[in-house]
């Protein structure tokens, strides 16, 4: 799961700039780049909940 | 591959040069005092190695800087630029400069100005992520792992940052606000060091004994709250330097908007030790020292992206929020999410620079400064971290990054080094290896 996360957070930065690009009104534009920072911190998400131990698994 | 126009920006004045000089002399102490507090946040038996391990580290990412990053940073004079056109612009991703700085002595001051800023920048990131490794990360690996970070990671954000690349010229392609506004590394520096941090502790993972199989974490209190807080008063002379110079050398603010940067730095700091004060307060019935020196530190890292840019009572709020996360974010990671970082550099750096960056969107009165904030943040976060899990991930099969258990349980100093930082104090058992 944890792969898959960081996988994800590149798409999301993906896409910020295809807002930049695609989008000349500041409103969408805006709109465009928090569902990118959003699908980043999604990534993230998924990354740390991937790299909790499971309880009770063997620890150092 | 087009080439790069000239710096289009007006020459600085002799004084100006001479007032930055003297800053980035000063700005080392903001490494020191981060220095002190990693190695007071780890064990006595892990002091002296931990304290080598800043200077070592800080030593190899300069080398790998030279030798490599310095190329691809952008701060010097010449070189190509790689863009993607799109959209009727132009988006610099990458820059190839002269290698070895060659011809930087007979460059004008400000780039020579801009490539020391760089060169403390990259031993600023390198050893952030080194007190998260605290009591298992070996010093060979952080070694390693500080020259790649020098060599790729930090090279590429600066150029986008700093060097005239993509982000620093949203303002100019997109009409957003002044383009990324970072002048003092919050996301450069401190988010991508805190970024480091996260790969590393995952990595490496906790201290032995740090999560038992049953009940909650095992407390392992650093080993010196003199050192820690000793840390955070020097640190603060380094961040009033650092910000002052990042505010000349790439916003050009005029030298009377100087003091009222490092007013702004030494406001946000203090809300942030006055809010984590009473948040530590409030719910351990007393205030708890090294909680109170990671919210004055993550204070003076919010301040790093805004200090120049808002008003004093924004940055005492920029601060004060800065310190209230701060803890609940320590204890969050250590208790539900089993991240066990020593130092708190995840939170402090890697949190409190986000928290910057966004603040700067919001207080910074251009239109449009805010999504340029946002583009910014995602660039840094959403590319940088699996990039560095990836390189430290590779790295760790060529060095293992974790120490052997019985070095763990012997200490870093005696393990690595042969000799201890203490040798005349007894250092008692670790209840932890019960």
């Amino acid at each position: 799961m944890k792969y898959a996360g960081l996988l994800v957070m590149p798409a999301g930065f993906f896409l910020t700039v295809a807002a930049l690009v695609l989008f000349p009104d500041p409103v969408q534009r805006l709109a465009f780049v928090i569902c990118g920072v959003a699908v980043v911190c999604l990534g993230l998400v998924v990354t740390v909940r991937g790299h909790i131990p499971a309880r009770g698994a063997t620890r150092p | 591959m087009t080439p790069i126009p000239p710096i289009a920006a007006a020459p600085m004045s002799d004084v100006e040069v001479a007032l930055s000089f003297a800053l980035l002399l000063v700005c080392p102490l903001a490494i020191a005092g981060v220095a002190l507090i990693n190695t007071g946040l780890g064990r006595s038996r892990s002091a002296a190695q931990a304290l080598l391990g800043n200077l070592a580290l800080a030593s190899v990412a300069a080398i790998a800087f030279v030798l490599v990053g310095a190329s691809f940073a952008g701060a010097e004079p010449g070189g190509w630029a790689l863009a993607v056109h799109a959209g009727g612009s132009a988006l610099e991703f990458f820059h190839i400069g002269p290698p070895f700085l060659r011809g930087l002595a007979a460059a004008a001051p400000q780039a020579q100005l801009a490539v020391l800023f760089q060169f403390l920048s990259v031993a600023f990131v390198a050893l952030i992520p080194w007190g998260s490794g605290a009591d298992r990360w070996r010093l060979p690996a952080g070694c390693a792992s500080a020259a790649v970070v020098a060599a790729v990671v930090f090279p590429a954000v600066a150029y986008w940052t700093w060097g005239g690349g993509w982000l620093a010229r949203l303002g100019v392609n997109f009409s957003l606000g002044a383009g990324f506004l970072d002048a003092g590394g919050a996301g450069s520096v401190h988010l991508l060091g805190g970024i480091c941090a996260l790969a590393v502790v995952w990595i490496a993972g906790p201290r032995r004994g740090k999560f038992p199989k049953e009940g909650l974490s095992t407390a392992m209190p650093g080993h010196s709250a003199v050192y820690v807080l000793f840390g955070c008063m020097v640190a603060l002379v380094g961040w009033l330097a650092w910000n002052a110079a990042g505010a000349i050398l790439w916003l050009r603010a005029p030298l009377s908007a100087l003091p009222i940067t490092a007013i702004n730095t030494l406001l946000s700091a203090s809300g942030a030790l006055a809010t984590t004060f009473s948040v530590t307060r409030f719910r351990f019935g007393k205030p708890d020292a090294s909680l109170c020196a990671n919210g004055w530190l993550a204070g003076l890292v919010a301040s790093s992206a805004c200090a120049a840019v808002v008003s004093p009572i924004a940055a005492l709020f920029i601060g004060g929020v800065a310190g209230v996360f701060t803890p609940l974010l320590v204890e969050l990671l250590e208790l539900a999410l089993s991240v066990d970082d020593p130092t708190g550099a995840v939170t402090v750096h890697g949190a409190a620079g986000l928290w910057g960056l966004l603040a700067a969107g919001v207080f910074a009165s251009q239109p449009g400064q805010f999504a340029a904030q946002l583009v910014g943040i995602a660039a840094i976060l959403g590319l940088m971290l699996p990039l560095v899990y990836l390189l430290f991930s590779i790295l760790n099969r060529l060095v293992p990054f974790r120490v052997d258990p019985d070095g763990e349980r012997i200490g870093m100093d005696l393990h690595e080094l042969g000799g201890g930082a203490y040798p005349e104090f007894v250092i008692h058992r670790d209840e932890s290896y019960r």
